[in-house]
């Protein structure tokens, strides 16, 4: 698949070598943002200040002769709930409109200690409850292939943004497909690595356990080198892996031979006819390419969505109670502490927030928590030794990323549960705290991309990355 | 903070043979440098909201990192406590509050890091400790306006986070306490043991140290009774009065035919009574579940040995020690003194510098309380002091006024002092002959002291002291009076 924009490979390289400076490219990236941006809504904020800022610092390095970092004057743009010191960071929540973080994000850190060019802060569906970035406070993202249709969320903005090139490659969080599911709707390459290899320092949380920040960018080799950068062990995370991140770069021409490659026995309902077929395309390729096809099977699977709805709204209905009006964001006053609580978090929350708020409330209250929560968490190990007994007989598990491609704004706004189908195949993996990343595969229904999700185990990011690489020549 | 042995307040017996069960649940603050899980410092008195960041805030990203050195002092308490220290996890206790940053309290729940302990009181009373775990402290609020200081009616409250995320150890013994005098020596001796390992400042007038107690009555070998849970008990003296009263006042609900509501009850002092504040109908449902922003803390075998073994000697083991070396015994006032101030180790070199370990023990109980454990006075110079008073070289009042004047100018010898003021203890002999001479001199008052009026002895030993000059010994000389009498 030729890609329309450039990749952060070629843009690194071009200003390394002096083809091109960061300024250049800049201006190209904001030149896009002005022609494109009114219709599509990628971002909440666009830093275009800072950004000309860093990219002309990066131009002065270069002229000194500095050693640059890999992603040197690259134009990267961040889910809008990273936070980033005295730039607003609002999780698209009127909650927390105007707020400024007294700090970075790590993976923020490592991007500007990388060369990085921060363009902007990209919508999400408020605090990433979402599959179609409609939950936002501040209007819907439109996908840049169909403005008719949703990029997918809950990181939908980061997805347009790359899509719209708007920006090289991007980061967003994926809780439970917040990252796969809208780069398959946008024809990206979207990645949720192992839980703890990426850290969580400075992301919003919405579901504590689950939250792993990943990138969305065009080729599986941007995403590897974005990976790099990104990862590793962070001390300010207790949840961070002590390992050191493999090499992802340097695994990518190994091939598929001698790989096998699971398929699931029996697949959910629910899937479109092109996206099935999508799907035996890739496993074709990947055969073609030397991987063995073996059948496995996950007897839980049907349990995750059921239980992820359990999981993730507990701990939100945790994380979201620290907004309460009383250090930072919105406050509306009335006569007394209880009140105030109630009037600010009923008119700065949207109604889905409010939904698994209650959810989650709901399922950890005393009398409920067994039957409910602790149910769940059951799951949580089924499915987890679901995938202990697959990875036996297979090195990494291929799914479709979402069962559709990407639908018509306000298609399943007014059903929730239509929507929460959505993160079927991508749950799991939050489920378990495994990798798994979604690769374009060709085109489905209404001519719109068809992503093939590529599950590994944890730590397996290099042979799901080898197994990406060989889908996207194959594409 | 010696009222438990020093000034003991006797818990009265509770009328028509009640009984009562309490349990203790006290908080610590440890004495760490910084916070639970943040770099801010852990330190009391600063201007409100400096020693915070955005982890004590809650702000959205931050996360907890756990403080090795709180884990270090909990694993050290829990030891001295003759805990089993176990893997442990946290959990999110949740409720809303203005001085509860993040709407939820990273708490120990079910597996919490130290459990079943015990503690020694006197008597060989045993005190079940169920378990101590860590905790993060809550800020502190302040309510301005209205009149009772408390938030109903107040106009508007400051909140000061320098407190929010402070590490604690939460201490719940079983309910073993069976009256008010064990509560208080409870608590007395969880504050030594505090202070020995190095846990805590203890200091209950800062909150450093706080107490909630239990309380239920019962008839001896009944079920259990209903139990009440009193808030704000903020001194010893409160805790013994504390549960006296509420004591009494659940067997005067129960002998009036009245029932014990499970409530919690906050402790108003100058009152001298308990309120209800709020009963178990409208509690809190925390909802706690495990802190996915904490792994399992689970301290190596090796270093819980380490920290074992880097325990410093505790205060019962102190105590024996020190009746042991003086004779007396170990639930005495003075021993318990001693060791508090922890001036045992001071006893024990006047003992090897030679001198009278007894003797030591009274003059350091006596002279010592404003020294520490470190006195300035050389143990030697004590040491040679206690011999000159068991010798009879000097009177007991003599040696007093010799000690006075060492510990008032940081020392001295006490040969040197003693024969500067003359001080010299008179042969028997030489005493026999000025009670014989005051006699013949005080006939009038010699008769009527045979006569058994003992108040006719006082002229004659003041006119005895007065002869020597101070140097005949007391005690001898009344001793001289009462032989001659009988003779």
């Amino acid at each position: 698949m030729t890609q329309p924009f450039a990749t952060v490979v070629d843009i690194a390289r071009d200003i390394a070598s002096g083809n091109t400076s960061a300024v250049e490219v800049l201006e190209h990236h904001l030149a896009r943002i002005n022609e494109r941006e009114h219709d599509i809504h990628a971002f909440n904020l666009v830093t275009t200040e800072q950004a000309r800022a860093t990219a002309q610092q990066v131009d002065a390095d270069i002229k000194a002769g500095k050693k640059l970092g890999p992603l040197a004057g690259v134009p990267i743009a961040l889910k809008d709930n990273m936070c980033t010191r005295g730039i607003e960071t609002t999780c698209s929540s009127k909650i927390l409109e105007g707020w400024k973080p007294p700090y970075d994000a790590t993976v923020v850190t490592r991007l500007q200690q990388a060369g990085a060019v921060m363009v902007g802060k990209t919508n999400l569906d408020e605090f990433a409850m979402g599959s179609s970035t409609e939950n936002s406070a501040f209007g819907p993202t439109k996908n840049p292939l169909d403005t008719t249709r949703v990029p997918g969320g809950s990181s939908g903005g980061s997805a347009a943004a790359v899509a719209a090139g708007f920006a090289a490659a991007s980061l967003g969080s994926d809780t439970g497909g917040s990252i796969r599911q809208p780069a398959s709707l946008c024809g990206l390459v979207g990645v949720k690595p192992t839980y703890g290899l990426v850290s969580r320092q400075g992301i919003v949380a919405f579901a504590s356990s689950l939250d792993q920040v990943g990138p969305f960018t065009h080729t599986v080799a941007d995403a590897a080198l974005m990976m790099e950068v990104i990862g590793g062990h962070d001390p300010l995370d207790s949840t961070s892996l002590p390992q050191p991140m493999p090499s992802l770069t340097s695994v990518l021409g190994q091939g598929v031979t001698g790989l096998r490659i699971g398929r699931l026995a029996d697949m959910p309902d629910g899937c479109e006819p092109e996206v099935l077929a999508r799907m035996d395309a890739a496993y074709a390729a990947l055969q073609a390419a030397g991987a063995t096809i073996v059948d496995i099977s996950l007897p839980s699977l049907s349990y995750c969505l059921t239980a992820y709805y359990l999981v993730a709204p507990a701990e939100a209905s945790s994380n979201l109670a620290r907004y309460d009006g009383v250090r930072y964001g919105m406050r509306v006053e009335t006569a007394d502490l209880h009140s105030m609580y109630g009037a600010t978090r009923a008119a700065g929350f949207g109604a889905e927030v409010k939904r698994r708020i209650m959810l989650g409330t709901y399922a950890l209250s005393a009398g409920y928590f067994d039957a409910y929560y602790g149910k769940a968490l059951k799951v949580r190990r089924l499915i987890a030794n679901d995938f202990a007994a697959a990875y036996e007989k297979c090195d990494v598990i291929l799914t479709p990323t979402s069962p559709t491609v990407a639908f018509p704004l306000g298609d399943k706004t007014s059903d929730p549960l239509t929507m929460y189908l959505c993160d079927i195949f991508t749950i799991p993996t939050n489920l378990a705290g495994h990798a798994a990343m979604s690769v374009p595969f060709g085109t489905g229904a209404h001519n719109m991309p068809v992503g093939v999700q590529v599950l590994a185990p944890a730590l397996g990011e290099p042979t799901m990355f080898r197994v990406a690489a060989e889908l996207e020549r194959a594409s | 903070m010696s009222n438990a042995s020093s000034a003991p307040q006797h818990s009265t017996a509770l009328p028509n043979g009640w009984e009562m069960v309490v349990g203790l649940e006290v908080h610590v603050e440890l004495d760490t440098k910084t916070k639970l899980f943040s770099a801010s410092p852990n330190r009391f008195g600063d201007e409100p909201n400096t020693n915070i960041d955005p982890v004590t805030l809650g702000l959205p990203g931050a996360l907890p990192v756990l403080n090795k050195h709180a884990v270090e002092l909990a694993i050290r308490l829990g030891l001295a406590l003759n805990c089993t220290v176990q893997p442990s996890t946290f959990h999110r206790k949740n409720y809303f509050y203005q001085d509860m940053p993040k709407a939820y309290q990273i708490s120990q729940y079910d597996q919490p890091i130290n459990i079943d302990g015990f503690m020694m009181l006197p008597g060989d009373v045993r005190i079940g400790i169920e378990r101590a775990h860590l905790e993060e402290d809550t800020g502190k609020s302040t309510h301005i306006g209205g009149t009772s200081g408390r938030i109903h009616g107040s106009d508007y409250s400051l909140v000061d986070f320098n407190r929010a995320g402070v590490p604690l150890v939460e201490i719940v013994s079983r309910p073993d306490i069976r009256n008010s005098d064990q509560a208080r020596q409870y608590v007395a001796e969880l504050r030594s043991i505090l202070l020995a390992v190095g846990a805590s400042d203890a200091k209950m007038e800062e909150g450093s140290m706080r107490c909630d107690v239990n309380v239920s009555v019962r008839k001896p070998g009944e079920p259990f009774g209903t139990r009440c849970e009193i808030k704000n008990v903020n001194s010893i003296r409160a805790v013994g009065k504390a549960i006296d009263y509420e004591a009494r006042r659940q067997i005067d609900v129960l002998e009036s035919g009245g029932t014990i509501r499970q409530e919690t009850r906050h402790w108003d002092d100058s009152e001298g009574r308990t309120h209800t504040l709020r009963t178990k109908e409208d509690a809190d449902d925390y909802r706690y579940f495990l802190e996915p922003d904490l792994v399992l803390l689970d301290p190596d075998q090796a270093w819980i040995e380490s920290i074992r073994a880097s325990l410093p000697m505790l205060p019962a083991a102190r105590r024996a020690q020190l009746a042991t070396l003086t004779g007396a015994n170990k639930e005495s006032e003075s021993v318990y003194v001693i060791v508090e101030r922890g001036q045992d180790e001071y006893v024990s070199a006047v003992a090897q510098a030679g001198g009278d370990a007894a003797r030591a023990l009274v003059y350091v109980q006596q002279a010592f309380a404003e020294e520490g454990s470190t006195p300035k006075v050389a143990a030697s110079d004590i040491a040679t002091l206690t011999q000159m008073e068991r010798d009879a070289k000097i009177t007991a009042t003599q040696a007093k006024t010799i000690l006075s004047e060492m510990v008032a100018n940081g020392g001295g010898d006490p040969v040197a002092i003693a024969a500067a003021k003359g001080f010299e203890a008179l042969d028997t002999s030489a005493v026999e002959a000025m009670v014989d001479a005051a006699i013949a001199q005080q006939a009038d008052a010699w008769s009527k002291f045979c006569a058994g009026e003992e108040k006719a002895m006082g002229a004659l030993v003041g006119a005895i002291m007065k002869a020597s000059q101070g140097k005949a010994d007391g005690k001898v000389v009344t001793a001289i009076l009462q032989a001659r009498r009988t003779q």
